[in-house]
């Protein structure tokens, strides 16, 4: 069985990327960032909410952190809900003790099910992102348009509701993301993304179909010429950071606390370093409640806060605070 | 399908012709960092799903451009501050995508050799002009883009046909480095013209690395010193090859980067090193090891008889 001839037709390859969405930029050759008070990193802490079902449908995948076992799964259900009942203040009260913020990434269905709790964390001047409706509620290729644009109205409505705050944050559970959610999530009043991990600083996407599932649109590929800068509607893609998050390192790799901890430390040596020769940097800590905030597990996190916290110039922010900046003062012109 | 890719006799890892290398050093060491264009809405392969989700996937798309758009540089930096070239595994697209990358590697005098178009287009099902049209693309590719002929293969995300081989040696390719049977070159059995293996390693590959054994980015560190302290050790009976094969999108994080630039400094604080590329190493090769080495494959084949009485499988 041979492959057809168009398997060997390539009608994105040409100069820059393979999509309109965003140009190629080199980190290292962009207008330095410049941070409030000259600070060199941001400090985005991002704490996420979740709702896993009891009984989810697992459709088209089981997001990580999903029930295991034949149903009814008490065991992981449990561990879960730990994160959004003890995990989550033991994080907030290292965090308060740091005098530090946080953006926390919720799903509307843990707004729906603990409003007090999201309340809590906004009193203490935290943001809330939008984290779509629930861990079983995935946004992928084969969500049809309107459905997907009524989970994205039903999540931001529920959080705006409970926070009291605008809710411009979008982070899609798993990180999964369909042609059309960009789009979607800008016209309902988000400003920022967080589930493309191709940078260490906030950079300009559009607001437009994916190419892959949608058709692409017509007549856009094929030109040799380098897409620019996007032309309609943008959000602001945030370097909310897959690698250094506790679920890969602790659970999906299995290291160590200590190993943990050295390698965000790692992370922020190496970009307070880079900050005075190349402009203001971003330092991104997810954390998921049910993993890094127990017992044995925080006092890692304490060590990371009182190495990264030791050095001056480090400017404590939210996901908004920090894309706003960034669309103020630092965005790559041209 | 065969039960055997017969593509190499068998060759203990004793008493073998000695491999010296220029001056005498112990290793060759060449570093081979894969730059790879991952596409956003590749075509299906019956044998192969491209991306795990589904389309989209924005996070394994954004996952691997990271490396074009942050990690290379770090990485880069870290190989020009131990004077080590790269030999690029390269997405020959690349030359089309992001001229600005290829660039700054030819600045710096590094090797290209072909890694396919894409590493979302899969070498399975192709038939014999396919194949052909890849490799050719390829040559003319990199040629216009860097004035390099390619003289080595790394089949597009490891895939392969069973005329792979054949077809590389006919188009004058001088090593593949597809095949992990040995730590040394090996001619390699092809229909016409010559073709050698070259050490490349999927071990020390920091894909394999981080992805498959989970290692922490010291840990990374830690286990190149180790693969070069025995090849250093044998390599004084008979020189060695040692390779690290990398990826921009993942070597090229913050928390990764020091560890992997500790291991280059270490290994380039040898004398008897010989820091280098994939081309240098096979054409040293061919002019001084090739027809030692396939003499003493045969000889070798020659002592590896069945007693008696008993007959292989294969000629049952």
């Amino acid at each position: 069985m041979s492959l057809p001839p168009s398997y060997l037709e390539y009608p994105r390859r040409r100069h820059g990327m393979d999509h309109d969405l965003y140009p190629w930029s080199k980190a290292f050759a962009r207008p330095k960032i410049e941070w409030p008070d000259g600070a060199r990193v941001a400090l985005w802490i991002v704490p996420a909410l979740e709702f896993f079902p009891l009984n989810p449908t697992g459709k088209p995948f089981k997001a990580p952190g999903s029930m295991v076992t034949p149903y009814p799964d008490l065991r992981h259900f449990t561990t879960r809900d730990y994160g959004n009942r003890v995990a989550i203040y033991r994080i907030a009260k290292l965090l308060d003790r740091f005098g530090l913020r946080a953006s926390v990434a919720v799903n509307g269905a843990v707004a729906e099910r603990y409003p007090a709790l999201v309340r809590d964390l906004a009193a203490r001047d935290w943001e809330v992102l939008a984290h779509g409706w629930d861990m079983d509620t995935l946004h992928h290729g084969g969500l049809a348009k309107d459905a997907e644009a009524a989970v994205i109205a039903k999540t931001l409505g529920v959080l705006r509701k409970v926070s009291g705050q605008a809710v411009t944050g979008w982070l899609s559970p798993a990180k999964c993301e369909s042609g059309n959610t960009l789009e979607l999530v800008q016209a309902h009043g988000v400003e920022y993304v967080c589930d493309w991990v191709n940078d260490d600083l906030p950079y300009e996407i559009a607001a437009a179909p994916v190419p892959g599932a949608v058709p692409a649109a017509a007549g856009g590929y094929g030109s040799t010429a380098a897409p620019g800068r996007p032309t309609g509607p943008t959000l602001v893609a945030m370097p909310h950071s897959t690698e250094l998050s506790d679920r890969q390192i602790l659970i999906d790799y299995h290291h160590t606390e200590d190993e943990y901890a050295q390698q965000l430390c790692d992370q922020f040596d190496v970009l307070y370093a880079e900050a005075a020769r190349y402009g203001g940097r971003v330092l991104c800590i997810p954390l998921t409640p049910y993993i890094t905030g127990l017992p044995y597990r925080i006092q890692a996190l304490r060590g990371v806060l009182e190495h990264v916290t030791r050095r001056a110039g480090v400017w404590n922010a939210t996901g908004t605070e920090i894309a706003r900046a960034w669309r103020a003062g630092a965005a790559p012109r041209g | 399908m065969k039960r055997d890719p017969g593509l190499y006799d068998w060759w203990p890892y004793v008493d073998r012709p000695k491999i010296r290398w220029p001056n005498g050093a112990r290793v060759a060491f060449w570093v081979a960092p894969n730059i790879e264009f991952y596409e956003l809405d590749p075509p299906g392969n019956p044998s192969r799903t491209p991306w795990p989700r589904g389309l989209p996937d924005v996070h394994a798309y954004s996952h691997r451009d990271y490396g074009n758009r942050v990690g290379h540089w770090r990485m880069m930096e870290a190989m020009d501050k131990h004077g080590v070239r790269g030999s690029v595994s390269l997405s020959v697209a690349m030359c089309q995508h992001h001229p600005e990358i290829i660039g700054e590697c030819v600045e710096r005098n590094w090797e290209f050799f072909s890694h396919g178009i894409y590493n979302t287009r899969y070498s399975y099902g192709m038939d014999e002009a396919q194949e052909r049209a890849i490799i050719e693309d390829s040559i003319r590719t990199v040629k216009d883009a860097t004035g390099q002929r390619i003289a080595g293969w790394l089949a597009p995300a490891l895939t392969h046909t069973e005329r792979t081989m054949d077809l590389l040696a006919e188009y004058g390719i001088l090593y593949t480095c597809d095949l992990f049977q040995d730590d040394h070159p090996q001619p390699i059995k092809v229909k016409q013209g010559r073709l050698i293996s070259m050490p490349y390693s999927l071990e020390i590959n920091d894909v394999i690395v981080y992805n498959s054994y989970l290692a922490s980015p010291r840990a990374y560190g830690d286990m190149i010193r180790r693969q070069f302290d025995t090849l250093y050790e044998e390599g004084a009976e008979s020189g060695t090859v040692m390779c690290i094969p990398l990826h921009a999108y993942l070597v090229g994080h913050p928390h990764r980067v020091k560890p992997f630039e500790e291991a280059l400094a270490y290994i380039t604080s040898f004398e008897d090193v010989w820091v280098t590329t994939a081309r240098e190493i096979a054409e040293y090769y061919y002019a001084n090891c090739y027809d030692t080495v396939v003499a003493d494959v045969a000889r070798r084949q020659a002592t590896n008889r069945l007693p008696e009485g008993l007959e292989t499988e294969a000629s049952r």
